[in-house]
């Protein structure tokens, strides 16, 4: 672009008669931007899940040890102790290495079911709540089925037939989380196909693929977005879960929730080997959670005035 | 030929216990180049005869035909390129995701048009908005210029009939005037047949040279508007309706 | 004479990305016992003008102005407690859409005794009686039938009327109307506001009648207001309507079809930037 300076881009950016498609889209991007930028508690979760992305992508460097190197001799040392921020687990292993490492596998298994979940129950929730009748029932029955079994138990049979791993972890997590979507991809897609913009479609001649993805899935994309942010936390917590009962992430792989499990024998005498892992999903969960709030106002179809 | 023609037009929704007529037996013609009314009060039942015509009510009986072909459950393409909608609230009927210039791009791809910017700009211009409004999204809009765009989309596909849905209920009356002018202009200019849903009496004495009177679902009575302007109606209830709107302006 | 609502250069702000938008513009106008109608479109800022009156401008919005006293009392000082017992009791607002101003999962008649008893201490014996009276007052052929639906049994029409009965039963001093019949059918249109209009004359009111339809507003007020941009452009006697001067005023005037003269074209208002800028008209008595 050639127009670099500030405040020509942003008065471009702004600009009342956009005159191409590409200033458009720019502008409603910069537009949500400003709104985002107006919500500071989202700007706080912006700016952890930066960092916590930073901390991953640059691991190796910011590591002072190797996460998986093991002395016995130094087990259990306090944070602070001889250039272990953090301190030592059972193994003698430097925690904050490990934590570091550990954002790469939390992140990856975030954002892998961020993508599945969302998306299959975008497609299920649309489809039944579009074509209605018998294809509803039959596709929400399906989702209720889901829905009536406790989550993680779902997630252990999952797991237990495909073998641990995180991989499998994540399919096993996606497959239990999309009923949910489903049901708000729904809700919103009745409401959205009764609307007159629909009907206006409909007597251009569409045909239901083109009206459900061009028309009904960018409306329903915004509420799905907000509520997987805010379903972030319990994702990483399942993936913890399910590396706590050994079918997620297999040690020594420094996934956080297995951390934490490690750490469980000692809370008492030993808090920070638990904690510390603790207070970083914690952090991550918060950012999501602060992050979600403000896309929400964000991406409201009704906002934007 | 006649435009549009219906006999007998029965309208229902719900199934069963639950089937409530929403239009009885109607009948209607509106020749080619009419501008022709529909009014009565709100559950009369004179938009869904609307929505019966173009295919979004599916539950129907009778004979409906446009330009003399009748119609079956299902439009076809050719359907969509004869008869176009304009609906009442102009804030739902365009998509809040989409700019000016998508709806029409993505109306005039579907009618097969290759020389797409050419029409956007036409499009908007017939419609009395610059190309300054092209690439704006809905809430960038007032609600009269919203409704301009509504019309152009209904326009891309160059239709024949246009149904209008209380065009200009949810406007001021200063927008309304103007909207009501564009569509007067339009007409002449498009050679087009107006269909024009209303409980406005006064818009639609303005609008439309013959007028049928919808209650409780029945079309009561049809008359010209210089009958309704005298107030030589037979039916008891075109009389109140016609006395209370010129009460209320009075 | 006191007038029942005095209002000096109000002002109601929001705050904006770019800015503050001021939807009233310091307008003043006062209220006697009389019907005062507000007329102008939508962004005028005549339902903020409502709204600011009872304090009902919600944060960030603001309300500022030199004077705001209803019956006595100042608006702007008043606490969260007093403007609770000022609303309703001094002052009631009739909302658009009856649909929206009922609760949906009380009775009618639940509603309108509890409107009662929140300002008065009245058994519920005699709050039913009084509800029921009003209910009549306000043309419902079966009160008691009436009395024991829910919302959604109620058409538009009586919809409006029972919040008409439920507005009116503390017997408030003014009564706020903020485009009471534009969601109904012409032919209701003027039941409901021939009652709301009944009854404002026999108890001795003050009515502010907020509303797009400069046609309508005349038919049942004294004096109107004519706002535009926040501003109050022209004052004028109900009846002299037609010797209106201000542009804007004709404008709108015109602009409605009218089916007893037809035109080929309808008159298009064609806005003067000046219009904007000219200095509020005051209404104070």
């Amino acid at each position: 672009m050639s127009m670099t300076e500030p405040s020509t881009l942003r008065a471009w950016l702004l600009a009342e008669e956009p005159t191409s498609r590409r200033q458009a889209r720019a502008a409603s991007l910069y537009q949500g931007w400003l709104t985002l930028r107006g919500n500071w508690l989202s700007m706080i979760g912006l700016a952890i899940l930066a960092f916590l992305v930073l901390c991953a992508i640059f691991a190796p460097l910011l590591a002072t040890d190797n996460p998986f190197a093991q002395d016995l001799a130094n087990r259990l040392k306090p944070p602070g102790w001889e250039g272990h921020i953090f301190g030592t687990d059972s193994l003698g292993r430097d925690i904050y290495s490990r934590l570091l490492y550990g954002a790469r596998i939390s992140l990856y298994i975030v954002l892998l079911v961020a993508m599945v979940a969302p998306l299959v129950g975008l497609i299920i929730g649309t489809i039944a709540g579009y074509v209605g009748g018998w294809t509803d029932t039959i596709l929400m029955r399906i989702t209720d089925i889901f829905l009536a079994f406790p989550r993680l138990v779902l997630a252990l049979a999952f797991v237990a037939a495909l073998g641990a791993g995180i991989e499998n972890a994540v399919l096993a997590i996606s497959l239990t989380a999309w009923p949910p979507y489903a049901r708000i991809a729904r809700a919103e897609t009745l409401t959205i196909r009764s609307s007159d913009y629909i009907a206006a479609i409909r007597l251009q001649g569409a045909g239901p693929v083109r009206i459900v993805t061009r028309h009904i899935w960018p409306l329903c994309i915004s509420s799905l977005i907000v509520r997987v942010t805010l379903d972030m936390a319990g994702i990483i917590l399942t993936a913890a879960g399910l590396g706590f009962l050994g079918l997620g992430a297999q040690p020594p792989s420094p996934e956080w929730g297995a951390m934490i499990s490690e750490g469980r024998k000692y809370i008492l005498d030993y808090w920070w080997v638990a904690t510390i892992p603790g207070l970083a999903i914690f952090a991550i969960s918060l950012a999501f959670n602060l992050l979600g709030d403000g896309l929400r106002d964000v991406l409201d179809p009704k906002g934007g005035e | 030929m006649s435009a549009v023609e219906i006999r007998d037009l029965t309208v229902w929704f719900g199934d069963g216990d639950e089937r409530t007529d929403a239009v009885k037996s109607a009948t209607m013609v509106v020749e080619e180049g009419e501008s022709f009314g529909l009014v009565g009060e709100s559950g009369s039942g004179k938009s869904t005869v609307l929505r019966a015509i173009t295919g979004l009510v599916p539950t129907w009986e009778g004979t409906i035909r446009v330009m003399g072909q009748p119609l079956g459950r299902r439009r076809d393409r050719t359907f969509y390129k004869t008869v176009q909608m304009v609906f009442q609230d102009p804030y739902a009927s365009l998509h809040p995701r989409m700019t000016v210039d998508a709806v029409l791009s993505e109306v005039l791809g579907l009618h097969g048009f290759r020389d797409v910017d050419a029409r956007i700009d036409k499009l908007l211009r017939d419609v009395g908005l610059g190309p300054g409004f092209r690439f704006r999204y809905p809430h960038q809009l007032s609600g009269g210029q919203r409704q301009r765009v509504a019309i152009a989309r209904a326009l891309a596909p160059e239709p024949r009939i246009l149904l209008l849905d209380e065009p200009t209920s949810a406007l001021d009356v200063s927008v309304q005037a103007e909207i009501l002018n564009l569509l007067t202009d339009l007409r002449a200019e498009h050679k087009l047949t107006y269909i024009m849903v209303s409980h406005d009496l006064g818009v639609v004495g303005h609008m439309c040279g013959r007028v049928a009177v919808m209650q409780h679902g029945e079309i009561v009575e049809e008359l010209g508007v210089t009958d309704m302007r005298e107030m030589r109606t037979r039916h008891p209830y075109t009389k109140h309706l016609l006395e209370s709107a010129l009460r209320s302006v009075r | 004479m006191s007038n029942l609502l005095d209002v000096e250069n109000l002002w109601v702000k929001f705050p904006t990305r770019s800015g503050i938008f001021d939807a009233v513009r310091g307008i003043s106008f006062s209220l006697g016992k009389e019907r005062l109608g507000i007329v102008g479109e939508s962004g005028s800022g005549k339902s903020m003008t409502g709204r600011a009156i009872l304090r009902l401008i919600r944060p960030p919005g603001r309300i500022e102005a030199d004077r705001l006293t209803m019956t006595g009392t100042d608006v702007l000082k008043a606490s969260e407690k007093q403007m609770r017992a000022l609303r309703g009791h001094h002052a009631s607002m009739i909302m658009q859409d009856p649909k929206f101003s009922l609760n949906p999962v009380m009775t009618v008649g639940q509603q309108i005794t509890e409107a009662l008893r929140t300002h008065e201490k009245v058994s519920m014996k005699e709050a039913r009686n009084r509800a029921l009276e009003m209910l009549d007052a306000v043309a419902i052929r079966e009160p008691t039938r009436v009395f024991n639906l829910y919302p959604h049994e109620v058409s538009g029409g009586m919809g409006q009327r029972i919040m008409i009965a439920m507005m009116l039963i503390p017997d408030p001093e003014i009564l706020i109307a903020d485009e009471p019949t534009s969601a109904l059918d012409v032919s209701v249109q003027l039941q409901v506001l021939e009652i709301m209009d009944r009854l404002v004359a026999e108890r001795g009111m003050g009515l502010i009648f907020i509303s797009h339809d400069l046609n309508l507003v005349s038919n049942f007020c004294d004096r109107i207001l004519i706002m535009y941009a926040g501003r109050i452009v022209e004052v004028c006697e109900a009846g002299k309507l037609h010797e209106a001067r201000h542009p804007y005023t004709i404008g709108l005037l015109n602009s409605v079809p009218n089916l007893e003269s037809p035109r080929d074209r309808l008159e298009v208002l064609k806005r003067d930037p000046a219009w904007r800028e000219a200095p509020s008209v005051s209404a104070l008595l």
